[in-house]
């Protein structure tokens, strides 16, 4: 495995093997020195040429724990700023010799288009509305943690503004290969305009979904992508769609509530159920290190011992 | 001027086929017929001799953005791929829209490769809300207004132009059928494919709309509207329609849209972005059975010059269009004649004399290949096969999306006013 850009080039064989590196990983960053020395001589950049705190974050502390050497390439005060293309700029980091780069694009296809030009390994950190593989990895993983591997039957619903979204597309292929069996919900508006090839069904409403679901996940609007001219107001969203407390009640006691963030507390998840018992939500920001540390190793570490 | 005799070749034009060779004598043909001799001798055995190639939609990007093509290296392209003639789109900056740019653009093109045919824009600037004088355009020899690149959005002042178009002998108003307000932000044909890339996509829609509209208003107007780059399936049955009904109504088709797919654009490779979009294999199939029938009146290429620094942008972020004079030929040959989906008269009617009719310069292009017709020809070896190489391709960009395709048919000789442009499959300028 030399990239990984989205979820649908990961075979069964290889998401299980990632799900067994998160888990291991996990463990590590629970010790007294969260750190191991794996990927030591190892170099990754990051390189966000769309804003992100926790993404950005979590795979550059995933990169130190390992002990790679991590460079930083910031969008807003580099050259790109001054004109720069996109392949001169990729060019210019492959050629101070570096082992990966973990990207995020506004533009569907970046890393893809990026993995031909360099030869370093690409890790996709979300591309426009196309993947987000890491993402998904990590939701999978936190599922697991609660539900085991084996997710036959297991009903998720995620819900919200799908058509922006990569993390769905991510979400969809992953769960699904598991066995989960994946609603998404959403005014038309915000579905895609075809859910064809698609493993999963979709529904406009979410109400009677709620008492059967094992986990919901609630979808940021994206307002930055044409998401808020889909609908008449956030008022009418929240009221349709909105993971209210009322709502959560009708939850089953032991479904998992989680949300990718960042979030907007009042409008698709109430405050209260955001931070209430069936929460998961901080718990995939901690698995989000574990998954992105398995995936740094298998692409850079292949062959040597975990820990 | 030199005489010389094209030899060996089997002439096609309106008029049928038959083995002839052609002399040619000061810009004109002067003889066809049999073991006909001259001082020179243009080889065409094996080949076919036909009508020099009129496009009715060539993006030359000058002025404005030489850096991606000017008028004489897109002639070039031109002279390579067997045309005589191009329609010079009006996207350029500054815009068709003036009799000074027009002027200009004819007096560069008077030196080029090919006969460089001015469009003019439909409306000023482009945008939409004047229409460009019209008028001044026509006596400047411009026969095809349009917008293209942009649709001209409202239904108002399209039928305005096609209502002025009437006192303006020859004219066609040619649409860009893309409804802007469903295309927005759209980079790629909506459907399965770019719902999985999540890539925003210009709805089929969005062209029948307009196609719809365009033909109830050449029908009120009794005016010639022509379509540009149709591209659906629901347009290709529109026009169909439209013309049983007797409406003035013609229509083109770009090679791409008869080769590939949007599947294509999984690659993420920007050379497979263009607008309209390519479709879905069901709308490929379409335009086919258009041309086949009919139906699709001309094959246009729709050459669109970018530099490769624009085509390095993601998919998302660069600019729409592909190269397509010096393959279009080509791929005409091989995905419509060699499967038989159309006669090679019919490729060549759609590559020469109807484009020429509707450009309005049939008075010296695409004519029956007779004593007195002007020289302007191509001799076109069928079943000659060649790789695309992009960095081999005459034109100043690079944005094949043929990249390493195999093609049959090859233009081996192109002649512009009688003067051979293009001797060998090599320019000779």
């Amino acid at each position: 495995m030399k990239h990984l850009l989205s979820i649908a080039d990961l075979s069964r064989a290889e998401l299980d093997e990632l799900l067994d590196l998160a888990a291991s990983f996990l463990s590590v960053t629970q010790r007294e020195t969260p750190k191991v020395p794996a990927l030591r001589g190892r170099t990754v950049v990051s390189l966000f040429f769309e804003d992100s705190t926790r993404t950005r974050l979590s795979f550059e502390t995933a990169a130190k724990r390992l002990s790679a050497d991590v460079m930083v390439f910031s969008v807003a005060t580099s050259s790109v700023k001054k004109g720069e293309g996109l392949r001169d700029t990729v060019a210019t980091i492959a050629a101070m010799g570096i082992d990966a780069v973990v990207v995020r694009h506004a533009a569907a296809g970046a890393p893809h288009r990026i993995a031909e030009w360099i030869d370093a390994s690409i890790v996709n950190a979300g591309d426009g509305r196309h993947q987000h593989p890491t993402q998904a990895l990590l939701d999978t993983f936190t599922i697991t943690q609660h539900r085991g591997r084996d997710l036959s039957g297991m009903r998720v619903a995620i819900v919200g503004d799908v058509r922006n979204s990569r993390v769905a597309r991510s979400d969809v292929q992953a769960l699904s290969m598991l066995g989960a069996e994946v609603t998404l919900v959403a005014p038309p508006t915000l579905l895609p305009e075809t859910l064809e090839g698609w493993p999963c069904t979709s529904a406009v409403d979410l109400d009677p979904l709620l008492p059967d679901l094992d986990a919901v996940m609630l979808l940021r609007i994206q307002h930055e992508r044409d998401a808020s001219t889909r609908f008449p107001s956030l008022r009418e969203y929240t009221a349709r769609y909105g993971l209210t407390e009322d709502r959560a009640r009708r939850l089953r006691p032991d479904a998992l509530i989680m949300h990718p963030g960042p979030m907007n507390r009042g409008v698709e998840i109430a405050a209260a159920v955001a931070d209430g018992p069936q929460s998961v939500i901080g718990e995939q920001v901690t698995n989000g290190v574990a998954a992105r540390m398995a995936v740094l190793w298998k692409l850079l570490g292949a062959g040597g011992d975990v820990v | 001027m030199s005489e010389y005799v094209i030899r060996g070749g089997e002439v096609i034009d309106a008029s049928g086929r038959r083995a002839a060779d052609v002399l040619v004598r000061d810009g004109s043909v002067v003889e066809v017929g049999t073991a006909l001799d001259a001082p020179e001798v243009l080889d065409a055995v094996g080949a076919i001799v036909t009508p020099g190639f009129v496009d009715l939609h060539t993006h030359l990007r000058e002025p404005g953005d030489e850096d991606a093509e000017t008028i004489e290296t897109g002639s070039r392209a031109a002279a390579l791929g067997g045309y005589t003639a191009v329609v010079a789109m009006p996207n350029t900056r500054p815009p068709l829209d003036d009799p000074t740019v027009v002027r200009a653009v004819l007096a560069i093109g008077a030196e080029a490769l090919c006969e460089v045919v001015s469009s003019g824009c439909i409306t000023v600037g482009r945008a939409g809300e004047a229409l460009a004088p019209m008028g001044e355009l026509h006596r400047l020899g411009v026969r095809v207004f349009t917008d293209d690149g942009s649709c001209v959005m409202s239904a108002g002042l399209m039928r305005r132009a096609l209502e002025y178009s009437l006192c303006l002998p020859g004219s066609v108003v040619a649409q860009h059928a893309e409804d802007d307000s469903m295309c927005a932000g759209g980079s790629m044909h909506e459907g399965a494919v770019s719902s999985r890339l999540g890539i925003p996509g210009r709805p089929g829609e969005a062209e029948a709309i307009i196609v719809a509209r365009d033909i109830r208003l050449a029908a009120l107007t009794a005016a010639h509207v022509h379509f540009l780059h149709l591209s659906t399936a629901a347009s290709v049955d529109l026009v169909r329609a439209a013309k049983r009904d007797g409406v003035r109504v013609t229509c083109e088709v770009a090679p791409h849209h008869f080769t590939l797919t949007d599947e294509a654009c999984a690659s993420f490779d920007p050379a497979f972005k263009v607008h309209p979009p390519l479709r879905s294999a069901a709308d490929v199939e379409a335009v086919r059975a258009g041309l086949a029938d009919g139906t699709i009146d001309a094959i246009a290429t729709d050459h669109a010059p970018h530099t490769p620094e624009t085509k390095e942008r993601p998919f998302e972020e660069a600019p729409p269009g592909m190269l397509g004079l010096e393959t279009a030929a080509a791929l005409t040959l091989t995905e419509l004649v060699e499967p038989g989906i159309i006669t090679l008269e019919q490729a060549l009617a759609a590559l020469s004399w109807n484009p020429a009719r509707i450009a309005g310069v049939d008075d010296r292009h695409g004519r029956v290949v007779a004593p007195g017709a002007p020289a302007n020809l191509c001799v076109l070896d069928p079943s000659a096969t060649w790789t695309v190489d992009p960095g081999a391709l005459a034109s100043r960009a690079r944005n094949t999306p043929y990249a390493g395709r195999t093609l049959r048919g090859r233009i081996r000789h192109t002649v512009l006013r009688g003067e051979r442009v293009v001797l060998d499959g090599r320019a000779t300028r």
